[in-house]
């Protein structure tokens, strides 16, 4: 379970900077999120719904309809951050070729075998032993699905949600099936989000979370690591 | 249906002198709502990005009669509890009038009957509340920019304050007060307006959220400035904490 320290995989300054931005961001949207929802903790297809109307999930939590105000407005700053941090990510990823470097699995990653592998190794809860240069192939996969899948579909369902928004962008209720559709949508898509968060912050605590930390801050690596760093360096001669 | 509103539409914008006053709305600085802070910001990029997509005036989108929700929550208040309201309603709202004033060269006082006889617009519309819930509603009524246009909006007029029976009082820019889906509504779902949906009159204000669609009308004013009013934060919801721009 030591690999990651002793890996070469090195975050850039930009990398460092989105990703607490979005990490800020995401928590205050997570908790204002969960306080605007507390004002209608039911989830509905279609067009419509309210509390005494049929739901599709009626969720086991209480009803406050007092939390909304404070709410929405850390929600659409936050938003706002979200979404302009993101697209500064997703601009320098995809000008550094950082994505398809470092996030596209590479060939030999896709291989079936290659995949069946990975799993059985995280079933059994074992790290991808010490010589680990690059991401695994579900660790790739899973970043790909925050940044490519469920962050877009987080804010197009959230825009959906907007009366202003969908009068000039009607296809928007076409795409989700309506209002309270996308807002169910926007909350199954939040919670994969929050599900991702816990298993990304286990595997750091359970991967070396100092150097991983580290890492994520400071760029540099655990003294720990130097005997590697050495090796690269020489190999790189 | 549209094509008549948006006939008012321009019947209200050329009462003010031409659709370039109503593109120089899509700015509300000068006089306009503040909010100081980090939701000011936010508060008014939304604004900003909304306001440019919504630069060619859209109409919102339309459900066909069908549609209409079997439940319509109704929510704050659903019978103002007002000595002259409730004298009022028992007549039927015969003695109600809506006073147009301020900013408009004729000021007058409207009668419910005097709106039923102007041009009427029904729109069969999704209402999205801030708690979450939203419904479909059928409305009738007659569009503020002809009501407007009637009074006389002058050229300096650049937003409209509307204040209700139950205290509630909010603005709007003309961007939003001209649109042909911003009606005064005394119809819903084919009937008249139930006293808990804001009976005798209220405002949809369609692009919104709904709050801004006030219920229980007292009266209209136009204004060149709303920094005065209140705190200056544009709508008496905003001094709640809650966005005087509710089209997110």
């Amino acid at each position: 379970m030591t690999g990651r320290e002793d890996g070469r995989i090195r975050h850039p300054a930009w990398v460092r900077a989105t990703h607490w931005i979005n990490a800020a961001a995401f928590v205050a949207l997570a908790v204002s999120g969960t306080a605007i929802l507390l004002a209608l903790p039911r989830l509905f297809w279609g067009e419509t719904g309210a509390l005494d109307a049929p739901a599709w999930i009626a969720l086991p939590l209480p009803v406050n309809l007092e939390q909304t105000g404070w709410g929405r407005n850390i929600h659409f700053l936050a938003a706002w951050i979200f979404v302009l941090n993101g697209l500064l990510y997703l601009a320098w990823s995809l000008a550094t070729r950082h994505l398809s470097r470092r996030l596209l699995p590479d060939a030999d990653q896709v291989r079936p075998a290659h995949i069946a592998g990975t799993v059985r190794e995280h079933l059994h809860l074992r790290g991808p032993g010490p010589t680990q240069t690059r991401y695994n192939v579900l660790q790739k996969l899973a970043y790909l699905a925050v940044v490519l899948v469920l962050s877009p579909l987080m804010l197009l369902t959230g825009l959906t949600m907007s009366p202003g928004v969908t009068t000039a962008i009607p296809e928007l209720f076409d795409l989700f099936g309506g209002r309270q559709s996308a807002r169910t949508l926007h909350f199954l898509c939040a919670s994969l989000l929050v599900a991702f968060l816990a298993v990304h912050v286990w595997q750091v605590l359970a991967n070396g979370p100092a150097a991983l930390m580290r890492g994520m801050t400071i760029g540099r690596r655990a003294p720990a690591a130097e005997p590697a760093r050495r090796h690269e360096r020489e190999a790189k001669r | 249906m549209s094509d008549i509103s948006r006939r008012k539409l321009i019947l209200g914008a050329s009462a003010l002198g031409g659709t370039g006053l109503l593109a120089s709305c899509e700015r509300i600085g000068e006089g306009g709502p503040s909010r100081g802070g980090l939701y000011g910001i936010s508060e008014r990029l939304s604004f900003t990005v909304q306001r440019f997509l919504l630069r060619h005036q859209p109409l919102v989108r339309e459900f066909a009669p069908d549609a209409i929700s079997a439940v319509f929550p109704t929510i704050n208040t659903t019978d103002p509890d007002d000595a002259a309201y409730r004298r009022s309603k028992e007549i039927g709202f015969s003695d109600w009038r809506l006073p147009v004033r301020g900013l408009v060269a004729n000021p007058a006082e409207f009668s419910l009957a005097d709106l039923k006889a102007m041009p009427a617009r029904t729109q069969i519309t999704l209402h999205s509340c801030e708690q979450g819930w939203s419904a479909i509603g059928g409305w009738t009524g007659v569009p503020l920019a002809h009501v407007l246009a009637v009074a006389g909006l002058k050229p300096e007029a650049r937003f409209i304050v509307i204040r209700t029976v139950d205290g509630w009082w909010d603005t709007y820019d003309l961007f939003d007060a001209l649109h042909p889906q911003t009606i005064l509504a005394y119809g819903m779902n084919g009937g008249a307006l139930p006293i808990a949906h804001g009976a005798p009159v209220r405002l949809r204000v369609e692009r919104q959220l709904g709050y801004k669609s006030l219920k229980y009308l007292a009266s209209i004013e136009a204004v060149d400035r709303v920094d005065g009013l209140g705190q200056g934060r544009g709508s008496m919801v905003s001094e709640l904490g809650f966005s005087w721009y509710a089209g997110i």
